[in-house]
């Protein structure tokens, strides 16, 4: 069993708000000690490796709930390995990954094929979404027990609007049956296609629009049925104004609801797509300004409980095409700390509350849907698993294709100085990344 | 993609490609105007060549198709010497699978020097400039719904001959303009050369609210659209309207919008029709007024041959 | 030959008028070239009482540096308000220098026909010539730096100086 030492931190711990200098001592995958300050049995601790943090902060690691790798089914060798290398990388230690791959995530074998590789790369923890539907073709309905068992924590229908209302009814129904969470991105089926947001800009772009109604249509239809089947629902990617006002009433009524944003909602709009930058490309489109400022808002007072990357590998060329033809998506599992902390920057809403939206906030929605009780050791808790990401906050650094570890450059925040350097990322207590230099 | 920088134009501030209308400083369309006036008598003399691209090969890459589009810019380029070679890329190599920017790489290794491009898609000429060669130049000829900016300067000088000071002046667009290339880059040039009153006429399907951000009026009623206007631009309707559920039929269009003798009686009495081409007789235009008096449809397009001349002799004497 | 600060625009514009009339056959034509050859052709027109307007020629599109300078601004295009075909035509210009001027200027005359005969008539020459082209009529010659540029002004009495920079 390795024994780890991480000295001279900043520990900061969002599930208790606590701020302090101290120590962490890890012993196998779990944390032994929590020194803040002097602490006798930090002498008897007999450590293997020591780690100085001396100007950086010790957070639980991040937890991105939403994250495509691509396999099964990428054309691209080696993945899977790139991009969980690039979620330690940035800091994230768990992460859950929706069902649209090829195949479909929608078999047991599948899923547990998918579980036994990834912990065999020993890096983040993999947290896979079961399909709703076979296929995703919204028509029948999948094993989800046996998903389940397989290991899903959930079960979602990525971007793909389901247009039977029946349909979506009875997979409401039949997953409340077992307590499951459904993942679903509230989008019209008719209303939500277009690439770009509804508005002046794409109407001067001659780029087809997706109207904010697209998004409050399919609120209202999903709240609907959840008042009459009594499930419990995970919304992803908000995107507007309307909807986070829509979503803020259905908290207070009472709905068993959380819901999410990516990095890209919550600093870009639509004018940034200038001339027609693919990078720009994405789903749900950027909408405007206000909508932005809504979503930020509602990161902060906790209407959306999580943030985000949205992690979508996209090759090459496929982004060198008019921009409706390009592929949407983005690079993102190493832009999600920077993004959380420019945004709590920008809102001053101090480092705990900033990384709440990434560490405590996600890990509940997560804990919630696998149907764990909610444990009492979490976070930076003495006896929890450790699961860290040590950081300095006072360093930035800038996105380019040298920088980034996944094998997807596209981001629309290339040439953007982010804030916070990771150093280091343990998770189950390995070093599961470590920067070089 | 580009910063922020506009990338139709060099360091200098000249014209490199012609992508768009919009962001064009109102001294290079006034420019433009200027050059096209000295070709359309170019076009008048028995010799109707000048040396000016000769040696050059300009490249008509239609992705969409259009005859005539591709006809007036092979006779613009052929007036100015250049060697034209037309590609009708709907039916060739990206239909075997080839990208957008391996057909412009192999093009530019063919030492072309002019792309002018037509493509379905909304900005496709931006992603070509950005990747040709750095003494390329790339004029667009329609992308998507975005722009089609010949047409709209062509638009502006038939306005110009025949009234002469944009800034007294009140012009109606009417019909599917949430669809069309041609009224946004009208609606951009319009607004540059200071045109006080633009207005967008049509039903809310095809005429939609948010169009006021780009300075027109938008109305809903043709009566009040035209309404002592100058100038009437009359855009063609497409039958996909109809099946795409945005209008119920052909017939209710032309009573409600369309431009018949009656409605056209509501203008100023030396009010002059425009229509880009080609026109649909009895959907958005009566024949008679497409034939009548006030129509300048065709001095349209002898205008368009002077305007394209002078658009690829300006951007061809810029370098990058 | 004369030295810059001597030259009277208006002095050898009396010699550039004698000379003209010399070279003028019977119903020949004036074609004065944008800007400095069109005044000096059209006060020439005037003087030498000559019916109508002279010919106006812009050099703009056949000039040899198109890809280098770009067709520059300026609405100025040739107007000739008669037939060239079978024409004896006199051209104007205020200063011959490379030649490179006048050679795009027959360019342009032969796009509207082919002339009888064309002689070549000029305020200044400074010399300097860059191709095989001559004046019949000069009342002045210069020479100036190849950085100097010398031009025809006119003021608002009409009344010619040259501009030397």
């Amino acid at each position: 069993m390795t024994r780890t030492l991480i000295t001279n931190a900043r520990l900061v711990d969002p599930a208790s708000g606590r701020d302090d200098a101290g120590a962490i001592a890890i012993d196998g995958e779990r944390i032994a000690i929590v020194a803040r300050g002097h602490d006798r049995r930090l002498s008897d601790f007999d450590a293997a490796r020591t780690i100085d943090a001396h100007g950086a902060v010790v957070a639980p690691g991040l937890v991105d709930l939403a994250a495509r790798l691509g396999e099964p089914g990428s054309e691209h060798a080696g993945l899977l390995e790139s991009e969980l290398a690039a979620a330690v990388a940035g800091g994230v230690t768990s992460l859950v990954c929706p069902p649209d791959t090829d195949p479909v995530l929608d078999e047991p074998g599948l899923v547990t094929m998918l579980k036994f590789r990834a912990r065999n790369l020993h890096r983040a923890r993999l947290y896979p979404l079961g399909a709703l539907t076979q296929g995703l073709k919204g028509e029948a309905l999948t094993e989800m027990a046996e998903l389940r068992e397989a290991g899903c924590v959930g079960f979602s229908h990525a971007d793909v609007a389901i247009r039977d209302t029946l349909v979506l009814h009875r997979a409401l129904q039949y997953a409340a049956t077992f307590g499951y969470t459904v993942w679903l991105r509230p989008n019209d089926a008719w209303l939500g296609n277009g690439v770009a947001a509804k508005g002046p800009l794409a109407t001067r772009l001659g780029l087809s629009g997706v109207p904010v109604l697209a998004e409050t249509i399919a609120l209202a239809t999903i709240f609907e049925l959840m008042r009459d089947t009594g499930a419990r629902v995970h919304l992803c990617r908000l995107s507007s104004a309307a909807g986070v006002e829509l979503v803020r009433a259905a908290k207070a009524e009472g709905l068993p609801l959380t819901c999410d944003a990516s990095i890209h909602q919550l600093h870009l709009i639509d004018v940034d797509i200038g001339y027609f930058d693919a990078a720009m490309r994405l789903v749900p489109p950027l909408r405007q300004q206000r909508d932005r400022d809504a979503i930020r808002a509602a990161l902060a007072d906790g209407t959306i409980d999580a943030l985000v990357s949205d992690h979508t590998p996209v090759m090459e060329d496929a982004k060198h095409l008019p921009f409706a033809e390009a592929e949407p998506g983005a690079t993102g599992l190493e832009l999600l700390l920077g993004a959380a902390l420019k945004w709590g920057e920008a809102t001053k809403l101090g480092l705990s509350k900033t990384l709440a939206a990434i560490t405590s906030r996600p890990a509940a929605v997560l804990a919630r849907s696998r149907g764990a009780a909610e444990s009492n050791k979490r976070g930076l808790d003495e006896g929890a698993v450790a699961d860290l990401c040590v950081f300095a906050a006072d360093e930035s650094w800038s996105v380019d294709g040298t920088t980034l570890a996944s094998q997807s450059r596209h981001t629309p925040f290339a040439r953007y100085e982010m804030p916070g350097r990771v150093r280091c990322t343990i998770v189950a207590g390995q070093l599961a990344y470590e920067a070089a230099g | 993609m580009f910063g922020r920088r506009n990338p139709q134009l060099n360091a200098n501030d000249e014209l490199i490609h012609l992508l768009s209308i919009e962001g064009l400083p109102v001294a290079t369309l006034q420019h433009i105007l200027d050059t096209a006036g000295t070709f359309l008598s170019v076009n008048e003399r028995d010799v109707k060549k000048v040396p000016l691209l000769r040696g050059k090969s300009v490249f008509n890459l239609f992705f969409e198709n259009s005859t005539r589009t591709r006809t007036t810019f092979e006779i613009a380029a052929k007036r100015l010497s250049a060697d034209v070679i037309n590609l009708d890329i709907a039916r060739s190599s990206t239909a075997k699978g080839e990208s957008l920017l391996d057909t412009i790489a192999n093009l530019s290794a063919m030492h072309a020097d002019m792309f002018v491009v037509r493509h379905s898609e909304s900005g496709a000429p931006y992603l070509i400039a950005q990747h040709c060669a750095p003494h390329v130049h790339v004029v667009n000829a329609g992308d998507g719904r975005h722009s089609h900016p010949t047409q709209g300067l062509l638009d502006m000088y038939t306005i110009r001959h025949y009234k002469h000071d944009f800034t007294q002046l009140t012009v109606a667009i009417v019909g599917d303009i949430v669809h069309s290339r041609v009224a946004r880059s009208d609606i951009h040039a319009l607004t540059t050369l200071g045109v006080p009153e633009i207005r967008a006429v049509g039903p809310k399907t095809l005429v939609p609210g948010d169009l006021k951000e780009m300075g027109v009026r938008v109305c809903h009623d043709m009566a009040e659209g035209v309404r002592d206007a100058d100038v009437i631009v009359m855009l063609r309707l497409q039958n996909e309207r109809m099946s795409g559920a945005m209008l119920p039929s052909a017939g209710e269009y032309f009573k409600t919008f369309g431009l018949d003798g009656a409605k056209l009686a509501l203008a100023k009495p030396d009010a002059i029709v425009m229509h880009p081409g080609p026109i649909n007789r009895g959907v958005e235009i009566d024949s008679a007024v497409v034939d009548g008096n006030q129509s300048v449809i065709l001095p349209q397009v002898t205008f368009g041959i002077a305007v394209r001349m002078a658009v690829m002799s300006i951007i061809a004497g810029n370098s990058p | 030959m004369s030295a810059a600060d001597q030259l009277d625009a208006e002095a050898l514009y009396a010699e550039l008028r004698a000379g003209v009339r010399r070279l003028l056959k019977p119903d020949g034509a004036l074609v004065g070239i944008t800007s400095g050859g069109a005044w000096l052709a059209e006060r020439l027109q005037k003087d030498l009482g000559l019916a109508g307007a002279p010919g106006v020629l812009s050099i703009a599109l056949h000039r040899d540096d198109f890809s280098q300078r770009g067709l520059s601004g300026g609405a100025a295009h040739t107007k000739l308000p008669f037939d060239v075909d079978g024409r004896h035509l006199v051209l104007v210009d205020d200063v011959l220098y490379t030649g490179r001027t006048i050679r795009a200027a027959v360019n342009e005359l032969y796009d509207f026909g082919r002339p009888a005969s064309v002689a070549l008539a000029v305020l200044v020459d400074r010399g300097g010539r860059e191709l095989p082209i001559a004046a019949a009529c000069a009342p002045a010659t210069l020479e100036l730096p190849a950085d100097k540029r010398i031009r025809l002004a006119r003021d608002d009495n009409g009344r010619f100086r040259f501009e030397i920079r």
